[in-house]
């Protein structure tokens, strides 16, 4: 069995449907565990005091924020490759979510920044990186809905897109190019022993892995619903023609 | 019952509301266009006899 059987709209439609139920089911329970435990179960921190709770929502959200526009560079590049239609329409379908969860990183960042640092905003390179992202997905939805030929615009948010990885993965390393600005490094590296306190770490693993569940959702669901409007354009086509 | 956050109480609340607001409205979003999607595209195969996807 190959990954490109997936390719088949009718494959990804039946697997789809079988996976999810499950996904959504995985996702309310990461999502509920993990934020009822980060918000009512761990402590204050002794230099950030309640905010450090914002951590479960800020950290996953700007991760996903991210590694959404990479799953999107991937399904555009099989596009351009393969030109199989499902993964055009997968980068499509992401498009919305990936920009809901950059707004999240945003405004929780705000919120965070301003008791802490004394400033909802600063155009510090992280900050100034990611709020360049967050057009880029404006961008990204608004050429989709701007190009009439489904080809067409497939192509054209696939170049976006490339170019767009540049900041995607400038909002992650910015920190670590140059070393200024107000933002912390990362929170969390496979490079480090430990990255935080395990009475935060864990409830922020759990939230990281709901997350990243709701993103497989979100994106199955609204890849079958682009799948589905391909057929409705096909099917008007036809009836227009007869 | 809510945890003392002391001082930082509406930095909290706030990210934590706009938060759960954005993801609501996503979801929400998602699942009313694939409801009017499905039904539409239901309406098309009936009118033209087809039901392959």
């Amino acid at each position: 069995m190959s990954i490109w059987e997936y390719a088949n709209p009718k494959k990804f439609m039946e697997t789809s449907a079988i996976a999810l139920p499950w996904a959504a089911a995985a996702t309310a329970a990461c999502l509920v565990a993990g934020l009822v435990w980060g918000f009512f179960f761990t402590p204050d921190d002794y230099k950030q005091g309640s905010t450090v709770k914002i951590i479960y929502l800020h950290v996953p959200a700007a991760l996903m924020a991210i590694n959404a526009w990479l799953m999107m560079l991937a399904a555009s590049l099989i596009w351009l490759v393969r030109r199989h239609h499902v993964s055009a329409l997968a980068a499509k379908a992401a498009g919305p979510v990936g920009l809901t969860f950059t707004l999240i990183a945003l405004v929780t960042g705000a919120v965070w920044g301003q008791p802490m640092w004394g400033t909802w905003w600063a155009w510090d390179p992280r900050l100034t990186s990611f709020l360049i992202l967050a057009l880029f997905y404006l961008g990204y939805i608004a050429l989709w809905q701007a190009v009439e030929n489904p080809d067409t615009a497939a192509d054209l948010t696939s170049v976006l897109c490339i170019v767009g990885s540049v900041f995607a993965v400038l909002s992650r390393y910015a920190v670590n190019f140059w070393n200024q600005g107000l933002h912390q490094g990362a929170t969390l590296s496979l490079d480090k022993e430990e990255n935080i306190s395990d009475v935060f770490y864990f409830p922020l693993l759990l939230c990281i892995g709901g997350f990243v569940l709701m993103f497989l959702t979100l994106v199955l669901l609204r890849t079958r619903t682009e799948i589905r409007v391909r057929r409705v354009q096909a099917l008007l086509a036809r009836e227009r023609m007869a | 019952m809510l945890p003392d956050l002391g001082k930082y109480a509406l930095p909290v609340l706030t990210a934590y509301g706009a938060s759960l607001g954005l993801i609501l409205a996503i979801v929400l979003l998602t699942l009313w266009r694939g409801t009017r999607v499905r039904r539409l595209l239901r309406d098309v195969e009936q009118r033209q006899g087809r039901t392959d996807v």
